[in-house]
């Protein structure tokens, strides 16, 4: 069994972000990346599923410059066997992610393509739904629960959705997206960050690929969202309420 | 002299939990009513499932040009291989420039799909759709909600999900839209994934994207007894809707559905009332653009303080009690 991993590279999780005075990006000076968190939790389900199974190969892929190796190393370094990074330097929209990540898919042939849900800088939640409907395999996405028995030609998946959870079966091949409670991923050891430094990382291009990965999506502009501001501090119930009745009236 | 954008097509998925219309729907509706108010195009909307009739007759009085019925066994459920594969004919067939749809989990699973089968890109969570010149110019917010980005989007088919906080309830027209059924061919659909069951917790209160009131509990509950009491109890006295932090949804006090966030709902009533909540950036990208925000933590430098409008610095367990009995009282 193969398993694909797609690891992306964002601003680590807790960074305060700013736009840049041109308003064209973010500031990333002194801005720490780390693995898309929600790939991480792909990455180690997919390490338990090869330590259930045994027979298990984990391959992380990583789309964009060179520092993506950074991430491709800390995936080897959780456990993924081997990684893969597809170079391309311009920004790049979900679709063509997905067209990129079923190129890779098409070299690769895995059985099952484990991958975050969301991007926590982009937030498109759409990279994975548009990978499975290019190569016309099925898709369980936003799953936090996934059981897989050896042999099954299925995946059986749960759902996280506005209302509840849901359960579907999957055929394999397949795409799953994680949701946050799918798992905790664990902690790269030592060991395991020197055990990275001999994996194989191999490089390639999307001409290599064969790709047009023109994006359709052009940023004009970024700016911040609108700051609240700090309101005012009630010292006792009684106040809080004469406030919302008669100041805010939303009561 | 005619606007270049006047042959504007859009066409809305509707969202709907077996049979009853999900309000979010409505702002998508409103977002199409304004782009073909200022371009002089028109929409569509497109119903999928079983049993569909009234859901397709709530939204007969919004000035749809037609609203499109595709009613069959096979969608009962919502698996998005197949709603993806009605919703690309139909884009293709009804000749579609724009598909729309409420930002959920419900269109976020859908939607992207469908836009691959008709090689179109995609925006998801929009806030505002601009006609500039023979195109359109769209926001949306990104990084937990702290970056709003202005971007274009190329190609002769446009998919977005909208904010429903972002727009407001569409205008109703007298006449009702004629309704065109679709035909569904349950032959060509693939079965790749299977529906098996699903779970829902009736709580028999508003939705928090729906509500006029939310009230969420954080970390500061300690269990199921106490959030139900507190957090539900406070919710039931003023009619409101009953939210969560992650880390109640992790601990498994509440259920994913209550998570407000980032990866969560997104809701911006009139009044949230954060009890014992920290404020981390991923849990204010769901509930900042509330019109009041009000903040119980016993940590005066909790950072739900910095956009809170009414902060108190207590204790929930004491508090709490005495805000519920007092609201019974005038
Ligand atoms: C301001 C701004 C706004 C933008 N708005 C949009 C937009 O609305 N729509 C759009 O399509 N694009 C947009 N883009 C382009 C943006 O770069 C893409 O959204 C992004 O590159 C791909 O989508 P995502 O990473 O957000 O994917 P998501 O769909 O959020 O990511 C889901 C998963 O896809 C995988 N993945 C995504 N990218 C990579 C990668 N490079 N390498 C490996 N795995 C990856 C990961 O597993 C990830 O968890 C915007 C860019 C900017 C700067
Ligand atoms: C990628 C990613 C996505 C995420 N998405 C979301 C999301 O969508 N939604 C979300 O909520 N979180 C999300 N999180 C988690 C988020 O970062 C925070 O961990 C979470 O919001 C914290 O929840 P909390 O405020 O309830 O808990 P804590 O941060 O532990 O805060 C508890 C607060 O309660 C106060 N308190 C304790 N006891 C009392 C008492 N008796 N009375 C009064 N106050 C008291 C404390 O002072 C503290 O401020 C995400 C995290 C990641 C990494």
């Amino acid at each position: 069994m193969k398993i694909l991993v797609p690891l992306k590279r964002v601003p680590d999780y807790d960074t305060k972000i700013r736009v840049n005075a041109a308003g064209s990006g973010i500031e990333t000076d002194g801005v720490k990346y780390s693995i898309n968190p929600f790939d991480a939790i792909a990455l180690e389900e997919a390490i338990r599923l090869r330590e259930g199974l045994g027979d298990v190969e984990i391959v992380a892929v990583s789309i964009g410059t060179e520092e993506c190796q950074e991430q491709l190393r800390a995936g080897m370094a959780m456990g993924a066997d081997r990684a893969l990074l597809v170079r391309h330097d311009a920004s790049l929209d979900s679709l063509a992610v997905a067209k990129i990540l079923a190129a890779v898919y098409r070299r690769e042939q895995p059985n099952l393509v484990l991958m975050g849900k969301q991007a926590i800088d982009d937030d498109a939640n759409q990279a994975g739904q548009m990978l499975a409907a290019l190569l016309g395999i099925g898709q369980a996405t936003f799953i936090s629960k996934l059981e897989l028995p050896k042999d099954a030609k299925q995946v059986v998946c749960c759902r996280e959705t506005d209302a509840g959870l849901e359960t579907v079966s999957v055929q394999l091949p397949a795409v799953i997206t994680a949701d946050l409670r799918l798992n905790e991923p664990r902690y790269v050891t030592a060991l395991g960050i020197m055990k990275a430094k001999k994996k194989p990382l191999e490089e390639m291009t999307t001409a290599d690929l064969g790709v047009d990965a023109t994006s359709r999506t052009r940023v004009l502009s970024l700016r911040m969202a609108p700051q609240r501001k700090a309101g005012v501090r009630v010292k006792s119930v009684d106040e809080l309420l004469q406030k919302l009745r008669e100041e805010a009236r939303v009561i | 002299m005619t606007n270049p954008l006047s042959s504007t097509k859009i066409l809305i998925v509707a969202e709907h939990d077996r049979g009853h219309l999900k309000l979010a729907t409505l702002a998508a509706v409103c977002c199409a009513q304004q782009v073909c108010q200022a371009t002089g195009g028109a929409f569509e909307i497109l119903v999928l499932g079983e049993q569909v009739a009234d859901v397709v007759s709530s939204l007969a009085p919004y000035g749809a040009a037609v609203v499109l019925k595709a009613d069959h066994s096979s969608l009962l459920n919502p698996v998005a291989d197949q709603y993806a594969q009605v919703i690309s004919k139909v884009v293709k067939d009804r000749g579609a420039t724009m598909v729309a749809a409420a930002a959920s989990t419900f269109s976020k699973d859908v939607l992207p799909r469908a836009a691959a089968l008709v090689d179109a890109g995609m925006l998801g969570d929009v806030v505002s759709v601009t006609p500039d010149g023979d195109d359109f110019t769209f926001e949306r917010v990104m990084f937990a909600g702290n970056v709003i980005a202005t971007v274009k989007l190329d190609g002769p088919l446009k998919v977005l999900t909208v904010r429903s906080s972002a727009f407001s309830v569409p205008t109703k027209v007298d006449a009702a839209s004629p309704v065109i059924d679709v035909s569904v061919d349950s032959s060509s659909q693939s079965g790749l994934t299977t529906f098996v069951s699903r779970e829902e917790k009736p709580s028999g209160r508003p939705d928090a994207t729906e509500a006029r009131i939310v009230v969420s509990g954080g970390r500061a509950l300690k269990n199921s007894e106490d959030f139900e009491r507190l957090v539900g109890g406070l919710a039931d006295k003023l009619g409101a809707a009953v939210g969560s932090s992650r880390a109640l949804v992790d601990s498994g006090i509440t259920s994913n559905t209550l998570q407000i966030g980032q990866t969560g709902k997104v809701v911006a009533p009139d009044l949230y009332i954060g009890l014992g909540i920290s404020g981390a950036i991923q849990h204010l990208a769901g509930m900042k653009d509330s019109k009041v925000i009000v903040a119980v933590n016993q940590d005066s430098d909790a950072p739900i303080f910095e956009i809170a409008d009414y902060g108190l610095v207590a204790d929930v367990y004491q508090v709490v009690p005495e805000l519920i009995g007092k609201l019974g009282q005038k």
